[in-house]
């Protein structure tokens, strides 16, 4: 279980600031940043604690058992940003 | 620091630069701030009311759980109707508050510089946006929907924004709280097809993953992919993914549709003909070279040729506007600066700074202004603590009055919560978000007291 940021992330990255484990990238220090097109969620970090969910504006993250119909290829796409490949 | 000091600060703009300068401002524990919100428009919110398309109102979202709170916080005010240059000059405002901060986005765009340009069905993607949107200097722009095809130049986000408004079902588009006015214009539409045209390959286009899946999500179109079907095999991860999707997003494209959307890469405009309005465009084939920075360059064949089309919208960026007494780079367009402190050829022009589009130019996406404006306001605490802003001339109060002088049509915080309640009232009615008013004297009348 993890939490995952869908399409709608505009890259405010409160989620960043207050993530407790430190897995969404990229934050604003990190290089990629300007050109994000979102932030992602680390599934092998995530604790489930879902403080990020309430800290996005645009509650654009979702548990990833939850996701809605269009963006259930995100938990993938968290993953992949982070290298690992899910078979 | 003298953490008793009030600062008091004017912010110039208030889409996303302007509102996360104040949050950045209003958060931090160290400085006791008052913040002036100055805006051009009746309304607030800059890109986030004009730009954003009415379709993604997730993306909205961030004014009522971020923006809307510090809009409300006992220590900003709003001065909407008031635009700097106008009723306000910036050297006065440089003695009027301890510092300013611009984020006054940009407000212009790049020509494509072909001839016919001038032409009646020639427009720039950011009036059509502003159009639909409800930005009242745009409400009256001729937005010709005539002919079965329109054409885009450019394949940025903005320019699926657009190709994605001018094929959705307008049932769906009636949900959300695009104009009244574009409404009507897209019911009345005769657009079949919207080609959207990339100088360069299927590897290099500019728009994101999020907004090419979206067009998958459209009922009734189809995409097609024409110029570029190379696979190259170098390409990063994100580049791989809009591949892909592109890939699933045309090979999808068997069912009649009744409208569709085509990818066209490898082309530029060279010249838009027609006797009265624009009937046609002509294209040049392009193909790729690779230049000394290790990127590919778009380069003209011999090949030409034409389409047939009633409405040509250029889309291949935004620009800043120079703003009367500020240094201004022409080539950038953007305000001259050195991390956000605004400087002319003697050196910073001391308490004066720059954020969002106006300082970066117009690049990255809503959050990206966040980074941008602590960037800024590092600064501007730098120069706090180093003694470099002069204290402000006058106290709120007066600034009040010297704003209610030049413009008595100032629209104030009430006044706009007015005009809010009035939009999202007549909205609930249709089961809409909100019914944009579009008309500034409208605007002004809602928001007046009574």
């Amino acid at each position: 279980m993890a939490y995952v940021i869908t399409a709608a992330c505009v890259a405010d990255y409160s989620c960043v600031e207050i993530c407790p484990v430190d897995c969404i990238s990229p934050g604003p220090d990190e290089t990629g940043f300007e050109e994000a097109e979102q932030m992602y969620i680390d599934p092998r970090r995530c604790i489930d604690c879902a403080a990020c969910v309430e800290a996005c504006p645009v509650l654009a993250i979702f548990e990833d058992d939850c996701l809605p119909a269009t963006m259930r290829h995100y938990a993938e796409i968290n993953r992949e940003y982070f290298g690992e490949r899910s078979a | 620091m003298t953490p008793d000091r009030i600062l008091r600060i004017a912010v110039i703009g208030t889409g996303p630069a302007g509102m996360y300068a104040t949050e950045h401002l209003i958060e931090d524990r160290n400085l006791n701030v008052e913040v002036d919100l100055f805006e051009r428009l009746p309304t607030p919110w800059g890109l986030i009311r004009g730009g954003v398309a009415p379709d993604h109102p997730e993306k909205k979202l961030i004014v009522e759980r971020l923006f809307d709170y510090f809009f409300k916080h006992g220590c900003v005010r709003y001065f909407g109707n008031v635009e700097v240059g106008v009723h306000v000059q910036p050297r006065e405002l440089a003695r009027w508050y301890d510092a300013v901060i611009y984020a006054v986005g940009a407000s212009d765009d790049v020509r494509l510089g072909i001839p016919g340009e001038g032409l009646p069905g020639s427009v720039s993607a950011r009036e059509f946006v502003a159009w639909y949107n409800g930005d009242p200097d745009f409400s009256h722009l001729d937005v010709d929907l005539s002919h079965p095809r329109a054409v885009v130049v450019g394949n940025g986000n903005v320019a699926l924004d657009v190709a994605r408004i001018l094929t959705a079902p307008v049932a769906d588009l009636e949900k959300t709280d695009i104009t009244d006015h574009a409404l009507r214009a897209l019911k009345a539409s005769a657009v079949k097809e919207v080609v959207i045209l990339g100088r360069r390959g299927i590897s290099q286009a500019a728009y994101h993953n999020p907004e090419l899946e979206e067009i998958g999500h459209l009922d009734g179109v189809t995409v097609v992919v024409e110029g570029d079907d190379a696979s190259p095999p170098n390409v990063d991860w994100a580049t791989r993914r809009k591949l892909e999707t592109l890939r699933e997003l045309s090979a999808q494209s068997t069912r009649a549709a009744e409208r569709r959307i085509v990818f066209r890469f490898l082309c530029s405009p060279v010249e838009m003909l027609g006797e009265h309005k624009v009937e046609q465009l002509r294209v040049v084939q392009n193909t790729l070279e690779p230049v000394s920075n290790g990127t590919l360059q778009a380069r003209p064949t011999g090949k030409r040729l034409f389409i047939d089309t009633g409405l040509v919208m250029r889309s291949i960026g935004y620009r800043g506007t120079p703003i009367p007494g500020l240094p201004f780079d022409d080539a950038l367009g953007v305000v001259r600066h050195i991390e956000g402190r605004i400087c002319d050829d003697q050196g910073a022009v001391l308490g004066n700074y720059v954020t969002g589009w106006i300082k970066r130019g117009p690049r990255g996406i809503i959050g990206t202004n966040k980074k941008c404006a602590r960037d800024t306001l590092r600064c501007l605490i730098e120069d706090l603590q180093a003694g470099r802003l002069t204290p402000a001339e006058l106290r709120s109060t007066e600034v009040l009055q010297e704003i209610k002088a030049r413009q008595p049509e100032a629209v104030l915080r009430p006044g706009w919560l007015r005009l809010d309640h009035a939009e999202r009232t007549a909205g609930r009615a249709q089961g809409r978000p909100r019914v944009k008013f579009t008309e500034r004297e409208e605007q002004l009348t809602l928001a007046a007291e009574g």
